[in-house]
């Protein structure tokens, strides 16, 4: 692509002094990725991160299932503005993708029909006394952390290369639907040709793997996982997907959205289950990871301190192959050395569950 | 491995409508066009179908059947132009001039088994 067409895919990303807005269901599924992300911004990066205990879901999940109306998650919406306003930050990063449309649209319907903004501005009065300031930008955490990957490369103690064979790991990149594909001027790369998570790879040694169905969604779509007879079709996306990157052998899977990490990690596991299907190298499932995740494996975390032994696909051949050292015998610790119990053997999870970890008793 | 039936998931994994060009065996289809060369020659105009007296009285479309043969999809070709009177009104209407009748039963002939 010609330099002066790219630069019209680029969008402004604040260089420091974020106010963060968590997910309502990462910190189930990938425990340590929210954390990891502050302590790389703050710790490692020297970055001043704010949030506020009082914010609460941006209630998208329930906007897209038809069951908030649009008045209410935009007041619910205001009334995070409202707390960054308080806090005293202008720039708004969210962790979550499905938060991150919410906001642009809600900020893109705000200056097409500015009358609902007025609207708006009184529900929340009426219902909480507050007045708000619209942030000045708004980044997804995955943009923030594409803005700084460069700082990141200069602090990393690991590299995404195959420490045997010194070649670079073969990765997929994975963008969440909503990140760019309804306001693709919100996203870098835009909705064709999305670079957030492509550019870290890049950056931190990795190759990006460019398969036929790079762009299809995961399948997660609210009202196509929710029902549980939809789920055949939220799950047919994602065997798609994981059929046709697999002719290229991915080390790793990397998303930068909840839902996406949570079912191409979770969904191995069941077609593995329903039909046999397992779609990594040797017998084993692709490893699905957050961009948090793999930063902080560059910046030399340790793997169970980022919640990695929460996936379904275990993560320890890409440890290995990546160098990274771990200790087996910590896998389910929790925190402060409290043990977690170890999950049943499940079929992509490759061998090595607790077995280490066992034999330590 | 081996694959645990006893689970009820309460779904399925639903099979995709898509077309597969790389699955599908295409042989029938290029025997199709070696039989009838001006069938390369169909703008897929639809033509024969907006005039088919049949496709009035049934869902049946001569555009659908005709381009799901070409890519492969032979399931139920047959049946499904069993449907087809044999009029010749596509004839007449086909822009390009291709014996549509002889596209049927061409395909009839050589995709019974199907």
């Amino acid at each position: 692509m010609k330099g002066a067409s790219w630069k019209e895919y680029q969008k402004e990303i604040a260089d420091d002094n974020y106010f963060y807005v968590r997910s309502c269901i990462r910190q189930n599924f990938f425990p340590g990725s929210e954390k990891a992300f502050l302590s790389i911004l703050r710790g490692d990066l020297g970055k001043d991160v704010g949030e506020d205990l009082k914010h609460t879901s941006c209630t998208g999940i329930g906007y897209h299932t038809d069951i908030v109306p649009m008045e209410t998650i935009m007041t619910v919406v205001a009334r995070q503005f409202s707390l960054m306003s308080e806090a005293g930050y202008e720039n708004l990063t969210s962790s979550c993708i499905t938060s991150f449309g919410i906001y642009t649209e809600m900020l893109e319907t705000w200056h097409e029909f500015p009358e609902t903004e007025e609207c708006t501005r009184e529900y929340l009065y009426k219902a909480t006394g507050r007045e708000f300031k619209k942030p000045r930008n708004v980044a997804h955490t995955s943009d923030v952390m594409f803005k700084h990957r460069g700082q990141i490369a200069e602090h990393s103690k690991i590299r995404l290369v195959d420490r045997m064979t010194g070649n670079p790991l073969q990765v997929v990149e994975h963008i969440g639907c909503h990140y760019a594909k309804l306001f693709p001027k919100k996203g870098v790369g835009g909705s064709e040709f999305p670079y957030v998570l492509a550019g870290m790879i890049e950056s931190w040694g990795g190759e990006v793997v460019d398969y036929p169905e790079r762009r299809h969604c995961c399948g997660f779509g609210f009202r196509n996982y929710l029902v549980q007879a939809n789920r055949g079709f939220s799950i047919a996306n994602s065997q798609k997907k994981l059929e046709s990157m697999s002719r290229y052998k991915p080390d790793f899977i990397v998303t930068n959205c909840p839902g996406c990490a949570m079912f191409l990690d979770k969904w191995q596991y069941t077609i593995a289950e329903m039909e046999g299907s397992i779609y990594g190298q040797d017998g084993k499932g692709i490893p699905v990871l957050t961009y948090e995740e793999m930063a902080g494996l560059v910046l030399g975390y340790d793997p169970w301190a980022l919640g990695m032994q929460m996936h379904q696909v275990a993560v320890e051949p890409l440890l290995d192959k990546l160098g990274v050292e771990y200790d087996p015998g910590a896998k389910y610790l929790g925190r402060n050395g409290k043990y977690m119990g170890v999950p049943d053997q499940g079929a992509v999870n490759m061998n090595c569950t607790s077995q280490p970890y066992m034999r330590t008793l | 491995m081996a694959v645990d039936r006893s689970i009820n998931w309460g779904y399925s994994i639903s099979r995709p409508r898509a077309v597969d060009m790389d699955g599908n065996d295409l042989d029938a289809a290029w025997a199709l066009i070696a039989e009838i060369p001006e069938l390369q020659a169909c703008i897929a105009c639809g033509s024969c179908a907006a005039t088919c007296t049949a496709g009035n009285l049934t869902p049946f479309n001569l555009r659908k059947v005709h381009t799901l043969v070409r890519r492969g999809e032979y399931k139920g070709a047959y049946d499904e132009l069993n449907k087809c009177m044999l009029c010749g009104k596509c004839r007449l209407a086909c822009p390009r001039g291709i014996n549509t009748r002889g596209v049927i039963m061409a395909i009839k002939r050589r995709l019974g088994e199907y």
